[in-house]
């Protein structure tokens, strides 16, 4: 049956009550097949492939003689183990084989390829917004869990297992069950220096890593409408660090500009058609959500995680808490703090500012603003990351990359990079490091590696100072004066006249 | 993928909530491009880091139930991680919840991620602990665990259940759907993007 408009209808399918959700609008019109106890069969407009989650799926295809269905909905970069300096030629030969893979795959499917050395290639969740291929209303899926930062422009976006890549590949469809409708609804204007980071790492000390589990969370307020169109990609890409498949915003006039023009966007009178479309799929007033949570934006602080997993966190002014249970307890010792340490008094060898959350341009900017004329501590080892060749390249249109170099940042190719260490971006054993990453898991960024997650200026502070800093006690200080040591500052709180917050809360 | 009616096996506990896919398989290894072989770097920090981790324990080798904490296999959605479970001799894995993505993924191996309220699983670990010869009976047909002086029946995702029960193919049963698939196909080629299929411009346009 063909299910598109306005409600599926099907034999033994159960309509579901009006009004609806922005997530059940968009499944609704996805459902290929539904039949009792059965998941629906629903279809995938986007699949976005990368090297480390895709070759078993093709090796499985070609043992099957199956082929791909539809390349042309399918879009491939590399980005999850290349190096970011030198190149393809500094890979080792295991990285390599990934790489070519990847490469021998495209072209036997005939899939278009954004590999290195493209000034397209990038962080597949950084490049799908940026070729204007994430749309509001498409099923979006990729072998990565953090495909919910599509749903930032109200696409249905969610990571998949690698036999999934294959299905869809295969089939252009996935069976899935259709998840809980939650609604996470933000109020309240964010604080100058607290940025989108802080706000869903707010969220997320909050409510727990497992909240969202079963969910389509659609993020929603006053606050999320302020944020711009990077802020809420960082938000929704950390949907699945609260075990939310989905996180998605209501497309509105921000998400159009955003894409107005881009490559794949459409044009012409298709646009215009296709903005009436969207403009319909935001959930109905009356739409009943299964859960609704609220967080007061207003109330939050830059965020700091202290443990090994997203949760573990709490605002720069607080304090290594006493440790509640044994996950706290091994957490604590892996970290090798001591509850009641004060966050800021914690010492830092490294620096990453990168990955698919913070590294698009709007993040180097509020972290160059932080590093203008400042000098990265003499202990710290810090790089920068853009997320893809694109953002680097505008970024060194605007003289960011000296701003960062000047400083003694490291400027790099676009990739994942230490956000997961799969390339030689590691930490050492022991190195600690602030990053604004999204996953603080043991041995993420490299083995016995210790990680706390920030935002971009955030972590910039953290690079000048030599420890993790409120960025708002840095703010204050005249342009190009050296940071001074921690003691002594961090009482009276100046009003800060640099950017932080400005940026990223929109 | 292997079918999967009625398992018996020994348990290993791992008593740890929030066990992510970085420490099932951590990322070094996800540079493979096989889908076999990943088993013997299952746990891989934590078992370098500690010779006495728990499977390496004798009593445990052998074992095919991993019990474990609550979020099991949360974070990254890489299936290298069943895979390594898979590798490593383990069919089921039982915890009181698990991760979306991870526990999707296993029924795609052939792994039963199976979901038990908090206390039964306290009790398996406790067992598992204490008397780790005892054989522990998964029947996945009767949806029924059980191990001398143990039984409990369990909800499983029927969808999930048949796939396992029989070693389906999902893709093969999928394709028998060809015709659904090619009418949505129809359909939404005119109504998407106007008369454009939404990524038809990309060919032309990169290459
Ligand atoms: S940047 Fe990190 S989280 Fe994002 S896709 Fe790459 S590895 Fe995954």
């Amino acid at each position: 049956m063909v299910q598109l408009q306005p409600v599926p209808v099907t034999a033994g399918y159960i309509r579901p009550p009006m009004p609806r959700t922005l997530a059940g609008k968009i499944w609704d019109q996805h459902v290929v097949r539904s039949a009792p106890g059965e998941p629906d069969l629903l279809y995938i407009d986007l699949h976005l492939v990368h090297e480390v989650t895709s070759p078993q799926a093709f090796e499985s295809l070609r043992l099957n003689g199956r082929r791909v269905r539809r390349p042309d909905l399918t879009v491939a970069t590399v980005d999850h183990n290349n190096p970011t300096l030198g190149g393809y030629e500094a890979a080792d030969e295991i990285s390599r084989k990934q790489m070519d893979a990847l490469r021998d795959n495209c072209e036997w499917a005939g899939i278009k390829l954004y590999g290195l050395g493209s000034r397209r290639q990038g962080i597949v969740h950084v490049i799908g917004p940026e070729l204007g291929l994430t749309h509001p209303g498409k099923t979006i899926v990729c072998g990565d869990s953090h495909t919910s930062t599509h749903g930032a422009f109200g696409a249905l976006a969610f990571g998949i297992g690698s036999s999934e890549v294959e299905h869809v590949l295969a089939t252009q469809c996935l069976w899935q069950r259709r998840p809980r409708d939650l609604a996470v609804e933000v109020d309240g204007e964010l604080p100058i220096g607290v940025t989108a980071k802080d706000l869903v790492l707010g969220l997320i000390a909050q409510v727990g890593i497992a909240a969202g589990s079963g969910s389509a969370v659609e993020y929603r307020g006053s606050t999320i409408r302020g944020l711009s169109m990077e802020g809420r990609m960082t938000v929704c890409n950390m949907s699945i660090e609260w075990g939310a498949r989905v996180g998605m915003v209501g497309p509105d006039d921000k998400t159009f500009a955003f894409l107005e023009g881009r490559p794949n966007a459409p044009q012409g009178a298709e646009w215009e058609a296709a903005l009436d479309r969207w403009r319909a799929l935001a959930s109905d007033p009356d739409a009943a959500f299964d859960e609704v949570l609220r967080l007061d934006a207003s109330a939050l602080e830059p965020f700091v995680t202290w443990g090994t997993n997203p949760g573990q966190a709490a605002p720069i002014s607080g304090r290594v808490p006493e440790p509640g249970d044994e996950t706290a307890e091994r957490a604590l010792r892996y970290m090798d703090l001591r509850p009641g340490t004060a966050l800021q008094d914690i010492p830092l060898d490294r620096v990453f500012i990168g990955s698919c959350t913070n590294a698009r341009l709007e993040d180097l900017r509020v972290a160059a603003a932080v590093v203008r004329g400042r000098r990265v501590h003499p202990r710290v080892r810090a790089m920068v990351v853009p997320g893809s060749a694109t953002v680097k390249l505008a970024a060194e249109a605007e003289g960011l990359d000296r701003v960062f170099t000047e400083a003694g940042f490291e400027w790099r190719d676009a990739g994942c990079s230490m956000c997961l260490g799969m390339n030689n971006d590691v930490l050492a054993p022991g190195e600690r490091c602030a990053s604004t990453s999204n996953r603080n898991f043991e041995g993420r960024q490299g083995s016995g590696g210790r990680t706390h997650l920030v935002s971009p200026p955030m972590a910039a502070a953290a690079a000048l100072a030599g420890h993790l800093v409120d960025v708002r006690d840095l703010t204050h200080l005249p342009p190009g004066e050296v940071v001074p040591e921690r003691r002594g500052w961090g009482s009276g709180r100046p009003t800060p006249t640099l950017p932080g917050g400005e940026g990223v809360s929109g | 993928m292997k079918a999967l009616r009625v398992h018996q096996g020994r348990m290993a506990p791992l008593d740890r909530d929030n066990v992510d896919t970085d420490q099932i398989i951590p990322k070094q290894f996800l540079r493979r491009v096989e889908r076999s072989g990943f088993g013997p770097f299952l746990f891989y920090d934590w078992r370098r880091e500690d010779p006495d981790f728990v499977l390496d324990r004798p009593q445990y080798r052998g074992a095919s139930v991993l019990v474990a904490g609550v979020n099991f296999g949360c974070g990254s959605s890489r299936e290298h991680a069943p895979w390594a479970i898979e590798d490593a001799g383990f069919r089921v894995v039982i915890a009181p919840s698990f991760a979306d993505i991870f526990r999707s993924n296993c029924g795609k191996v052939g792994i039963l991620a199976l979901a038990l309220p908090e206390g039964r699983v306290r009790q398996l670990m406790e067992v598992a602990s204490e008397a780790p010869d005892t054989e522990l009976t998964v029947d996945l047909e009767k949806q029924l665990v059980s191990a001398p002086g143990f039984e409990c029946g369990f909800e499983v995702d029927p969808f999930t259940r048949e796939c396992l029960l029989n070693g389906w193919d999902e893709v093969a049963l999928t394709l028998r759907h060809q015709d659904a698939i090619a009418a949505y196909e129809e359909g939404r080629s005119s109504v998407q993007n106007g008369s454009t299929p939404p990524g038809s411009r990309l060919q032309s346009q990169h290459s």
